[in-house]
C-alpha cells in the first residue's frame, strides 16, 4: 500500500482550519427550541433577586442548529478512531467497541435513571451491577469488586486508600509503596496522592522485575508493591509466585495494575497468582469506548481481607431484592458521588454476556497470537530489547534508525499517520530507549496486521533512503507538526474575540 | 465469534510465522501453578437477539424518568437534551477515539475541548478551565489539595450546605494527606457569613461552598469571597447545577478562586449517576497547579492554527510521583456532550432554560407553601431546588407519589438527621404546569 491510498480521511477534509464555533454565528441567531413558560408570570425580581442575576448572558455561541451540525461533523472528520482504522496504541487496548453495547446502554431504562431513585424502581440496574460484580470476581479470582472508580488511576487511588485503612485498622504504620521502573506513570502519582513515599525497583535483563533488587527494598515499612502483569513490556512476570511470596513475607499487599488484563482473560487469574487487590480498566479489556479520553470505568477487585474497606455503597442481595448497603463502618468512604460510571458498566456487562467464558479466553489467545505474529514480522527491522514470547503487546526500539539515519521513533510514528494508521505508544516504558509499544488486540484481522507491517517496512526504508521525508512527517494530515513549545510557553487555553483593529473601527 | 476475525487457517499461518505450534505455546511463561485449569464459570454466551432481549428485560425492570414526572435533583438533573447532542457528540469518530496523543490526526477532539474550555470559562466567569475531571465530587476533592498547595496551608473549611457526597469524597481524598477538613454548619440552609469569618484563619487554605447549595439556596458569594480573602484563603465554589449559570452571577464575578462542578446537567443523561462531567476552572495565575489535561492553541510548521495537549509537565505520565494529580483518563466525551449542548442552546438558550427552571420552581414553591401543613424549610432565594417542611414523612409522600408516576424529591433526613421532616424538590424546564399542579393536588391529600 502506498501512502496516498491510505489517506481518505484527511484528503476528504482538506487542510483549511475550521473556525472555532464562536466565530461561526452571528448575534441573534438561535439553534434551540424550548417552550414559553406555562406558569403564571411573576416579576423576575421575585423569582431571583437582581443581586444574584448575571449582568449579561454568558457569551456562548449564537448559531443555528445546522451550524452546530456542520461544525461538529467537520470536527469529527478530523478525528482518528477505532471505527476509522488500526489503533495499535500499546497499553491502551484499542479493540473494537461493539455497537450492541451502545444500544444496550442507551435504553431509557438505564440511561434515564436518577441516581437517587428509590431502590424498588432500579431493581434491574442493581441486578446488573450485582451480576457484573460476581462475574468480575470469577474472572479475576478475587472476592469482591467495587465499580465506583471512574477510571484506572481512580481505581489505583481507591485501592491504595483501602490498603491504608487496612493497616490503620491493624495498628501498623507503613509509609512506602514500591513500583517497578517500567510502571505506568499513574502508579507513582497515585501512591504520592495517597500519601506514600515511592521507591522504584529496576527490571532485570529478561524484562522481569529484578527479584534481588525488590527483596532489598522490602521492609516492614512497605504497604504495597504496585505490579503490572503482564508488565508494560508486554511480558509475563515469570517469577510472579516468588514476587508474591516475598511481598507477603514482609506483610505487604500485592497490587495489580490490570491495564494489561486482556492478555490473560480466562488463562490465569490474579487472585490465583497471589494478588490481594487490583484494578481493571473496563474501557480497555471490556470494550467500553474511550470517548477521546474518557469516560472510563475502573473496577477494584479485592480479596476478602480488604473487602470491609470498599467504598460505600455496595450492592447486596437478599431473598427478595437487591439493595444498596451504606452501613459499612470500616469503609474508606466515597471516591465520587453516586455509584460509578454506570453507563459503561452496562456496556461491559453486555460484552461479557456476548462473549461468555470461551469467548473471553479466545480474545486473550488471539490478542497474544496477533502480538506475537506482529513481533515476528517486525523483528527483522527493529531492535527488540527483550526478545521473548510476548503477551498482548511488545516493545521495539527505534535506536537502530536513530543511530544510523538520525530518524527518531517520534518521526517514524508521525510518518505512520500518513499511512492511515494511528501511531503506537512511543517513549514508554521509560526503560526502553526510543520505545515503540505495539498492541494489536484480537479484533484486528491478519490483513490489517499485514498492511501495518508493510507500512512499517516502508517507513524503515524511507528512513534509509529519504530521511527528510520521515523527519518532516506527517504530510497528509490536516495540520503538520505542532509547536508544543510555544503552546506551553504562552498558553492559549481559551478563545477570545479578536479586538477590533484600528482600521475596522475607522 | 464475530469480534475475532482470524479463521482457523489464518491462525495456523500466524502460529507458523511466530514460530510456535500451538496457541498454548505462547503462554508457557505463565507458571503452571497459577494457570487456570478450568473454564471460567460464567453464563453461556448469548447471541445478539437474545442478548438484546436480556438487556431490554433488565432495563424494563427499572422505572425510568421517561415514565415519571421527576421532581428529584440533589446533584443529578433531568433536563431536556436536544437531538443534536446524541447525533453529534456520540458520532463514532468521537466515541471510539483515544486520548488525543497524536495531535495531527486528533484536531477534531482537541478543537472541541478547546471550545469546551472556553465555554466553561464563559459560564463560570473564570480565566481557565481544564478538559474535565471525573465528576463534581472528585473535582471538589482535588480542588482542596490544589488550594492547600497554592497557599501552603493545611486546613480547608467546608460548608455543610455543600452536597453531602461531595463532602464525603473530600474527606476520603484528604484522609491520608496532611490536610484537615473542618465543617462549617449551615444555618437556615445558608452558609453563615459571620461564622465563616470567625472560622477562617491564617491557617486556612480554602473555604469551600456550593451555590446554589445543596438546599437549593443561592449563597452570598461576594461576602463569602471577602471572608476567605481577608485571611488569604481561597474561595472554592462548587456548582452542582450548571444550568443556574445561565441566569445567576458567575462565581468568577464575585471573587471565586477555584470553581468546581458537576456538568451532568449540560446535555448528559442521568445514567444512574455516571458517567458525569467534573468541571474545574480557576484563575490564570494558578494554571500550572490545575489537575488534569489542558488543550492549547498553537501553530503547525506551516503556520496553520492547531491544537495540542499542553502544560503536560504537570501530569503523571511526565512527572510521575511529582504530578499535580494522578488523573489520566478523564470524561472527555461528557465534556464534548456539554459543548454540543451549550453550542445548541447558545447565548439565548442558556438564559432561556435557566429562566424556565427558575420560574417553574418559583411557581411550585409558592403553590406548595400554600398547602396547609407544608412550609418552606428556609426563607432564602433559590434557583430550581427548594426544601419543604412536611407534615408527613417525606419517604411516605414519595411512596404515594410513585403510585401516581411522580418521582418525588429527596428526603433530607437521608443526609441531615435534623431535617428528617424536610423534602428537597427540584423543578426543571421539563416539568409542565399541569405536572406541578398534579404534585400539589396530591400533597393536598397528604396532610
Amino acid at each position: 500500500m502506498s501512502a496516498p491510498e491510505a489517506l481518505a480521511f484527511s484528503a476528504a477534509t482538506g487542510k483549511r482550519p475550521i473556525p472555532v464555533i464562536f466565530e461561526r454565528g452571528t448575534p441573534g441567531r438561535v439553534g434551540y427550541s424550548l417552550p414559553a413558560s406555562d406558569v403564571p408570570d411573576a416579576p423576575l425580581d421575585a423569582v431571583i433577586p437582581a443581586t444574584h442575576r448575571r449582568a449579561s448572558p454568558a457569551a456562548l455561541p449564537e448559531v443555528s442548529e445546522l451550524d452546530v451540525v456542520r461544525h461538529y461533523t467537520a470536527l469529527s472528520h478530523r478525528n482518528f478512531s477505532i471505527d476509522e482504522g488500526f489503533y495499535p496504541l500499546g497499553s491502551c487496548t484499542m479493540k473494537y467497541n461493539p455497537k450492541i453495547n451502545e444500544d444496550a446502554a442507551r435504553q431509557a431504562g438505564f440511561a434515564r435513571l436518577h441516581p437517587y431513585a428509590p431502590e424498588e424502581t432500579i431493581q434491574g440496574a442493581l441486578e446488573l451491577l450485582w451480576e457484573l460484580e460476581h462475574t468480575m470476581a470469577e474472572i479475576t479470582g478475587m472476592d469482591r469488586v467495587t465499580f465506583q472508580p471512574a477510571a484506572g488511576a481512580h481505581g489505583e487511588l481507591t485501592a491504595l486508600l483501602m490498603i491504608n485503612r487496612y493497616y490503620e485498622e491493624k495498628g501498623e504504620r507503613r509509609g512506602t509503596v514500591i513500583v517497578p521502573d517500567s510502571a505506568h506513570g499513574t502508579n507513582p502519582a497515585s501512591a504520592t496522592f495517597a500519601g506514600y513515599k515511592v521507591i522504584e525497583v529496576k527490571s532485570d535483563r529478561r524484562g522481569n522485575i529484578d527479584l534481588g533488587a525488590l527483596t532489598s527494598v522490602l521492609t516492614p515499612d512497605v504497604a504495597a508493591l504496585m505490579f503490572t502483569n503482564p508488565n508494560t513490556l508486554g511480558l509475563f512476570e515469570e517469577q510472579i509466585v516468588e514476587v508474591a511470596r516475598a511481598v507477603h513475607n514482609v506483610g505487604a499487599q500485592l497490587y495489580l495494575d490490570g491495564a494489561n488484563f486482556n492478555a490473560i482473560l480466562g488463562i490465569t487469574r490474579p487472585g490465583d497468582q497471589g494478588f490481594d487487590v487490583m484494578h481493571l480498566n473496563l474501557h480497555k479489556t471490556f470494550t467500553t469506548p474511550h470517548g477521546g479520553g474518557g469516560p472510563g470505568a475502573g473496577a477494584v477487585a479485592v480479596r476478602s481481607h480488604l473487602s470491609p474497606f470498599l467504598p460505600v455503597p455496595t450492592v447486596e442481595r437478599d431473598a427478595q431484592r437487591f439493595t444498596l448497603d451504606y452501613n459499612r463502618p470500616k469503609s474508606i468512604g466515597r471516591m465520587r458521588a453516586f455509584y460509578g460510571n454506570f453507563g459503561n458498566l452496562v456496556r461491559a456487562y453486555t460484552y461479557i454476556r456476548s462473549m461468555g467464558a470461551s469467548g473471553l479466553r479466545e480474545a486473550a489467545e488471539m490478542a497474544v497470537l496477533n502480538a506475537n505474529y506482529l513481533l515476528a514480522r517486525l523483528r527483522p527491522y527493529f531492535d527488540v530489547p527483550y526478545d521473548r514470547v510476548c503477551k498482548h503487546e511488545f516493545v521495539l526500539s527505534g535506536r537502530r534508525q536513530r543511530d544510523r539515519h538520525h530518524v527518531a521513533t517520534r518521526d517514524m510514528a508521525k510518518r505512520l499517520l500518513d499511512y492511515g494508521f494511528h501511531a503506537p505508544t512511543i517513549y514508554f516504558p521509560l526503560i526502553v530507549e526510543e520505545a515503540i509499544m505495539i498492541e494489536p488486540t484480537e479484533t484486528e484481522s491478519l490483513q490489517t496486521l499485514d498492511a501495518f507491517v508493510d507500512a512499517m517496512q516502508a517507513i524503515v526504508r524511507e528512513a534509509e533512503t529519504d530521511p527528510e521525508l520521515v523527519l518532516s512527517a506527517p504530510h497528509e494530515t490536516p495540520v503538520t507538526r505542532l509547536d508544543e513549545v510555544a503552546a506551553a510557553r504562552k498558553p492559549d487555553l481559551r478563545w477570545r474575540p479578536a479586538r477590533p483593529s484600528v482600521s475596522s473601527r475607522a | 465469534m464475530k469480534y475475532i476475525p482470524a479463521t482457523p487457517a489464518e491462525r495456523e499461518h500466524m502460529l507458523g510465522a511466530a514460530g510456535v505450534r500451538r496457541v498454548d505455546d505462547l503462554f508457557r511463561d505463565i507458571p503452571a501453578e497459577v494457570r487456570l485449569r478450568r473454564p471460567l464459570d460464567l453464563p453461556a454466551p448469548l447471541a445478539d437477539p437474545d442478548l438484546l432481549a436480556h438487556l431490554r428485560e433488565l432495563a424494563e425492570r427499572n422505572v425510568d424518568c421517561d415514565r415519571l414526572a421527576c421532581f428529584l435533583g440533589a446533584g443529578a438533573y433531568d433536563h431536556f437534551v436536544p437531538s443534536t447532542v446524541p447525533h453529534l457528540a456520540l458520532r463514532p469518530e468521537f466515541l471510539t477515539a483515544y486520548t488525543p496523543y497524536q495531535a495531527e490526526i486528533m484536531q477534531g477532539e482537541l478543537q472541541a475541548i478547546y471550545e469546551y474550555q472556553t465555554m466553561m470559562c464563559e459560564l463560570t466567569g473564570m480565566e481557565v478551565a481544564n478538559a474535565s475531571m471525573y465528576d463534581g465530587a472528585s473535582a471538589t476533592g482535588e480542588a482542596a489539595s490544589m488550594a492547600a498547595d497554592l497557599t501552603k496551608r493545611r486546613e480547608v473549611i467546608v460548608s455543610t450546605a455543600v452536597h453531602p457526597e461531595y463532602r464525603q469524597v473530600l474527606r476520603t481524598y484528604t484522609s491520608h494527606l496532611p490536610i484537615t477538613v473542618r465543617e462549617l454548619p449551615a444555618i437556615d440552609g445558608t452558609t453563615p457569613i459571620e461564622a465563616a469569618r470567625a472560622a477562617i484563619t491564617d491557617e486556612t487554605a480554602a473555604l469551600i461552598v456550593q451555590s446554589p447549595n445543596f438546599f437549593g439556596v443561592i449563597e452570598d458569594g461576594e461576602a463569602l469571597a471577602q471572608a476567605a480573602h481577608e485571611h488569604g484563603a481561597l474561595l472554592v465554589v462548587a456548582v452542582a447545577e450548571p444550568i443556574s449559570l445561565g441566569m445567576l452571577r458567575p462565581p468568577g464575578d464575585y471573587g471565586a478562586d477555584i470553581v468546581t462542578g458537576e456538568g451532568q446537567a449540560l446535555g448528559n443523561a442521568l445514567n444512574l449517576g455516571g458517567p458525569y462531567l467534573g468541571v474545574i476552572a480557576t484563575r490564570e495565575a494558578y494554571v500550572r497547579r490545575i489537575p488534569g489535561r489542558l488543550v492549547g492553541r498553537t501553530v503547525d510548521t506551516g503556520g496553520r492554527p492547531g491544537y495540542v495537549l499542553t502544560l503536560q509537565t504537570r501530569e503523571q505520565h511526565i512527572r510521575r510521583a511529582k504530578a499535580t494529580s494522578n488523573i489520566c483518563t478523564n470524561e472527555s466525551l461528557n465534556a464534548l456532550i456539554a459543548a454540543v449542548y451549550l453550542a445548541t442552546l447558545g447565548r439565548q438558550g442558556m438564559a432561556h432554560v435557566a429562566e424556565l427552571c427558575a420560574r417553574k420552581a418559583h411557581y411550585a414553591r409558592e403553590r406548595i407553601r400554600g398547602v396547609p401543613g407544608y412550609a418552606l424549610a428556609f426563607d432564602a432565594p433559590t434557583f430550581n431546588e427548594f426544601a419543604v417542611r412536611c407534615p408527613v414523612p417525606p419517604e411516605e409522600i414519595n411512596r404515594q407519589l410513585l403510585e401516581h408516576d411522580i418521582l418525588g424529591g429527596l428526603p433530607l433526613g437521608r443526609f441531615y438527621p435534623e431535617y428528617r421532616d424536610c423534602w428537597l424538590l427540584c423543578v426543571t424546564e421539563r416539568r409542565s404546569k399541569s405536572e406541578i399542579d398534579r404534585l400539589v393536588d396530591h400533597l393536598e391529600g397528604l396532610r
